[in-house]
């Protein structure tokens, strides 16, 4: 079966990759003229923290989570599986509280755990939340492995080609546009993310730490190297232009209540995109006719694809389609 | 009724539309809240207008009156800026006015405030005017041509609830035909119907109901609260007293002290 993939987001992505290993001949059109160049992935965290993200998350994003830490290492080199650090300043220590009730699969961590996980945090925080399960990539260097993956697997991946799902050729058509495909539904909406990259020589951390604070939902991804991805804001708005002073104000002062060491970091680089969200700020598989939409991921791109990848093979190869996973079973037994 | 501007309103809680965990957990506890009145936010919740308008479309879809606040403006210029783009965007000349004076507490610049109030009132808008409890300031606000009050139960997103009760009261006693609303600071229900039992007009709140681990169960636990406290305040509550005052008579009982 001949598959047209439109869009090498994170979404579309995952899905070619997900239906070439299903046997499927996938052509992925991208309209940006290199990976990323207009993907809202690109600006993304790359946490696959399913039970940090059920603070304000539905359950099905656990589920889906889950199912994502298995998908990744499997599909990318670089999946670093090195949990999740949680911590608050002391005067929001009721933020650590409530963020405890909400979640599961953590330990509680005092001063002395912290610094054993993240020696650079030594004596800064008195308590916090360690959830060890989770995982981190580099959004743009997984983005990259699935590129390669897909190609070496007969698959295309053609850049500067912008079509409509109408239009597209193949048996089949996966629309993967993100908040490219907003007229081909009533409710997708999009919510703006502003983000920054840093680097600096004066810390390491082994994995992402969040810095609970009432207004702002903060975090810091290491990248390797001393490069830092510190994100997000949510902005109910599909505004484009790049991020304002307020929002970076915010995340610097957040990053240096987290460590002071980040006041002295360089910053390489400040990125603005729009998340495609639904109302329930879940994602969506449905097909109609022989086109297949893949949208709404949201704040979850990364966590959520793997599963919306599954469901999009199933969709479009239907449940008997052989998921290589149903393969390897079949082969087990 | 409770009357804003000469709006009759049936329900007695306006809730705010930030920090909910999706679009559709607003809608669903808006309902619950049986609200008549929704705030939203120009500034936090969605940076520039036209592009924000799907958020907008979501809460136009709930058929209530939207109350655009000018949350985030530190200056009188901003504030009267955000407050236009608002009256333009939302077709209302309500605005709920907030001058912050201070980025950590959140907590009103009062002088600004009040600047900001002349010039909004005198440009035609009816301006809810988040402020503290000070009666001064109370006094200047309805001076600048205020109907309605909005004094802070505590600071911004602490839920801790009413704390000086004395002011608040005093308050109620030197306005008694004002509207006052409690807008912030509002934890829990039992809050809510303090404020209400204090003779307060409405309670204003976002952040107890939107950040509860069920946002739309807790909307409708401050619906009742709200109705409770309103219906006690009515029925003219008793007046504490030191000594127990039995309810049955203990005349004939043998005195065992």
């Amino acid at each position: 079966m001949r598959v047209t993939v439109l869009g090498a987001g994170v979404a579309g992505l995952t899905a070619a990759l997900e239906l070439a290993r299903r046997g499927a001949a996938v052509t992925v059109l991208e309209r940006g003229d290199r990976l990323g160049a207009l993907a809202c992935s690109w600006s993304a965290g790359g946490m696959l923290a399913p039970w940090c993200e059920r603070e304000s998350a539905d359950e099905a994003v656990v589920r889906g989570g889950e199912t994502a830490l298995r998908w990744w290492p499997e599909a990318v080199d670089g999946v670093t599986r090195a949990g999740t650090l949680v911590v608050a300043p002391a005067r929001d220590h009721a933020e650590l509280a409530r963020f405890a009730r909400r979640t599961r699969e953590f330990e509680t961590v005092d001063g002395d755990a912290i610094a054993a996980l993240e020696p650079d945090l030594a004596g800064r925080f008195r308590s916090g939340l360690f959830f060890p399960r989770e995982a981190h990539l580099d959004p743009r260097a997984a983005l990259a492995g699935l590129a390669a993956r897909l190609i070496a697997l007969g698959g295309e991946l053609r850049y500067g080609v912008e079509a409509s799902p109408e239009e597209a050729d193949g048996d089949a058509v996966v629309d993967a546009r993100g908040f490219a495909a907003r007229a081909a539904f009533d409710d997708l909406r999009g919510v703006r993310g502003e983000m920054l990259v840093v680097r600096t020589g004066e810390i390491a951390f082994a994995r992402p730490v969040r810095l609970l604070h009432p207004r702002i939902p903060f975090y810091v991804v290491p990248r390797g190297d001393g490069v830092f991805m510190l994100g997000a804001t949510m902005i109910e708005s599909a505004e484009r232009r790049g991020p304002v002073v307020r929002s970076v104000a915010d995340l610097l002062n957040a990053a240096f209540a987290l460590h002071p060491a980040f006041g002295e970091a360089e910053i390489l680089e400040t990125r603005a995109d729009v998340r495609p969200a639904f109302p329930d700020n879940l994602p969506r598989v449905e097909s109609r006719g022989r086109v297949t939409y893949v949208n709404g991921l949201y704040r979850h791109g990364f966590l959520l694809s793997p599963a919306c990848a599954r469901a999009v093979a199933d969709a479009v190869l239907g449940h008997e389609g052989s998921g290589h996973e149903a393969d390897r079973e079949r082969r087990r037994a | 009724m409770l009357n804003f501007y000469g709006v009759e309103l049936g329900s007695r809680l306006l809730l705010g539309t930030a920090q909910y965990p999706s679009p559709a957990v607003l809608a669903d506890a808006a309902r619950a809240s049986g609200t008549d009145i929704l705030t939203v936010s120009l500034r936090r919740e969605s940076g520039r207008l036209r592009e924000g308008q799907d958020f907008w479309g979501l809460i136009a879809d709930l058929d209530v009156k939207v109350l655009p606040n000018t949350a985030g403006c530190h200056s009188v210029k901003e504030a009267v800026t955000t407050a236009e783009m608002a009256r333009e965007v939302f077709g209302t000349s309500w605005i709920k006015l907030e001058v912050i004076g201070d980025a950590d507490t959140l907590q009103p610049d009062v002088f600004g405030l009040v600047e900001a109030a002349r010039i909004l009132c005198a440009d035609g808008f009816e301006v809810f005017p988040y402020t503290t409890e000070d009666l001064v300031v109370a006094e200047r606000l309805l001076e600048a041509g205020c109907r309605v009050l909005m004094p802070w139960g505590a600071p911004i997103g602490t839920g801790l609830g009413l704390n000086n009760i004395y002011g608040l009261r005093s308050l109620r006693a030197h306005f008694p035909e004002t509207p006052l609303v409690v807008d912030a600071g509002i934890g829990k229900p039992s809050h809510a119907a303090a404020a209400m039992e204090l003779g307060y007009d409405a309670v204003l709140l976002n952040t107890a109901v939107a950040k509860a681990g069920d946002p739309v169960a807790m909307a409708s636990a401050f619906a009742r609260a709200i109705e409770a406290g309103r219906a006690a305040y009515l029925a003219d509550p008793i007046e504490p007293r030191d000594m127990a005052a039995p309810s049955t008579p203990v005349f004939g009982r043998a005195s065992l002290a």
